[in-house]
């Protein structure tokens, strides 16, 4: 359904989006994670046709989002990540303003603003002025506004940004409904809802792809490290040095503990090594109380950040 | 066509939504009528002489017509509602000749609802009402011409002020070229008189014109160029 390819985006010295590829089937629910300035927004405006790409193409159901540009935007609804709607007009006559452009009119415009109305939860704001709504329900205005024309193709940036736990929730289950029949690309800093929702995940960094695949894909790449959450009752410096001195240990980092005084980590080290009995070896021989010890599942979290913090942004975050 | 129709309604809506639309109508009758007595009782002309009050309307319109373009263009691009606007199925010109329109809707207004003026002048005398005619006319394409410079001008930025302000000089400048022998034949004011003598020449249609579907078209190209690689 979208297409793209060796997509690249400048902005004077900084390259937004570096040479990005990927194509999404239809009735697919995509997933597009990465740390802020990434480049998330901008691959999304290029493919809504909102901004030109400096180089690579994208292409929309077989349409060019350079060279038919409005065929392209037929074909889409898109919530931008600002949500900037008309703060001057009335909830109804924004959506009607939009089905209008959209090409619906008569008793279809009126079926389907009542039908979005319904949707998205509107109804006690239908009397409103867009300007006097909450963020969270300017954003399910936004949201009506990219499913009214009922789109092949939905491009949501950040649709829950702003959104309560009940609404993050509901427009969870929005997106696994509509992505039965819809391509659904949406960006998002919560990575949970990325595991549960969605179909495939792309992950970028500095405006590179550095992952593409479905969760369980992804989880595969992490199959030869271990994870293990281990708590010490001791000193800090001591047992960091310590844990810098074992070799099979790649990776590790503080963590917050139940217990107060004791020193929690998650671990990363090799699979297959005994890391279990080595770390619980230290803790009796440096006599550390081991105050707790269990592997971590692998989350979509370590993924990403392993895939991410090479990158500046996110330094500090580890050891 | 139906999509300039759908611009239109809703930039005509929030122009008579907000306080501007009636902002600017109220103040230019009571400027224009205050002028108008003023003029006539000062200056001791006869009553029944308008064309030096219409001389002095397209100086009027260099501030009122700016004032209400400015926000066309950037207010959307301050406000951001620019990025669903250039991402909905819709051509330049369309969304470009409907803001075009609503403006024109509220200049028509703002002319119709200043007829007390002739209509008084009738009561008095006897005035030339041809010429009076024709010089609505020529105030209409003038104001037109207007608001196809203050449009152009709010493409070009996010902040109203420097729209306004790149509008009135824009338009003040094509309205003196006209004052300018060699040139004047490129000026909205030479036009402008030459419509007000009470003749409409299809030269000075064409000009108008030509000004107004200029500025129109370079304000396509203004919006088009963030899509030009
Ligand atoms: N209009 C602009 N002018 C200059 N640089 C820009 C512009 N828009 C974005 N950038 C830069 O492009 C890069 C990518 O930005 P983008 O908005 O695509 O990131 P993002 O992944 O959406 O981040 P976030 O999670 O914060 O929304 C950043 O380095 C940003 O500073
Ligand atoms: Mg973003």
């Amino acid at each position: 359904m979208i297409e793209v390819s060796n997509l690249t985006k400048r902005y004077g010295a900084t390259i937004a989006v570096d040479n990005v590829s990927f194509s999404t089937n239809s009735g697919e629910i995509v997933g597009f994670i990465g740390p802020n300035g990434a480049g998330k927004s901008t691959t999304m405006r290029i493919i809504t046709c909102y901004l030109p790409a400096d180089g690579g193409t994208a292409t929309v159901d077989g349409f060019d989002v350079f060279e038919e540009s409005i065929e392209v935007r037929k074909r889409i609804g898109y919530l931008p990540e600002s949500t900037a709607l008309y703060t001057d007009m009335g909830v109804i006559d924004y959506l009607k303003f939009v089905a209008q452009v959209r090409g619906l009119s008569g008793q279809d415009l009126r079926h389907r603003v009542t039908e979005m109305i319904d949707i998205c939860g509107l109804e006690k704001m239908v009397h409103k002025d867009v300007g006097e709504l909450s963020k969270g329900y300017r954003q399910r205005v936004g949201l009506a506004q990219a499913l009214i024309h009922d789109p092949p193709v939905l491009i949501l940036d950040e649709p829950t940004s702003g959104l309560d736990p009940y609404q993050i929730i509901e427009i969870r289950n929005l997106i696994k409904e509509f992505g039965k029949e819809k391509t659904i690309i949406f960006s998002t800093h919560i990575l949970s809802q990325v595991a549960i929702t969605c179909d495939r995940v792309l992950i970028i960094s500095n405006g590179k792809l550095v992952a593409n695949g479905t969760p369980d894909e992804l989880q595969q790449r992490t199959q030869d490290r271990q994870y293990l959450e281990v708590a010490f009752q001791g000193d800090h410096t001591e047992i960091e040095t310590k844990l810098d001195q074992l070799s099979f240990i790649q990776d590790f980092k503080q963590i917050q503990s139940l217990d107060q005084t004791a020193a929690a980590y998650e671990v990363v080290s090799e699979k297959g090594h005994q890391t279990c009995e080595e770390l619980s070896r230290m803790a009796y021989e440096n006599q550390w109380p081991l105050v707790s010890l269990q592997p971590k599942a692998v989350d979509l979290e370590d993924i990403f950040l392993q895939l991410t913090q090479s990158e500046t942004q996110l330094e500090g975050v580890s050891s | 066509m139906r999509n300039t129709f759908v611009i239109f309604k809703k930039e005509a809506g929030s122009y008579f939504n907000s306080a501007v639309a009636y902002f600017n109508i109220i103040a230019y009758l009571a400027v224009s009528a205050w002028l108008f007595f003023w003029l006539g009782f000062f200056f001791e002309r006869k009553q029944t002489e308008m064309t030096y009050f219409f001389s002095l309307m397209p100086w009027l319109f260099l501030f009122f017509i700016p004032a209400m373009t400015m926000r066309l263009w950037a207010e959307e691009k301050k406000m951001g509602t620019v990025e669903i606007l250039m991402t909905l199925p819709i051509r330049s010109h369309e969304v470009v000749l409907g803001k075009f329109l609503a403006s024109f809707l509220v200049l028509v207004l703002m002319i119709i609802l200043s007829f007390p003026l002739p209509l008084a002048l009738n009561s008095l005398g006897n005035p030339d009402n041809g010429q009076i005619f024709t010089s609505y006319l020529g105030l209409i394409l003038v104001g037109a011409a207007y608001i196809a410079i203050g449009l152009c001008a709010s493409t070009f930025t996010s902040d109203q002020v420097i729209a306004f302000v790149v509008g009135i000089i824009a338009s003040f400048a094509m309205l003196v070229i006209g004052f300018v022998p060699w040139l004047r034949d490129f000026g909205l004011s030479y036009h402008f008189n030459s419509i007000t003598r009470g003749v409409v020449d299809s030269r000075d249609l064409i000009y108008y014109f030509s000004v107004i579907g200029f500025f129109l078209y370079l304000s396509v190209l203004s919006v088009e160029s963030k899509r030009w690689r």
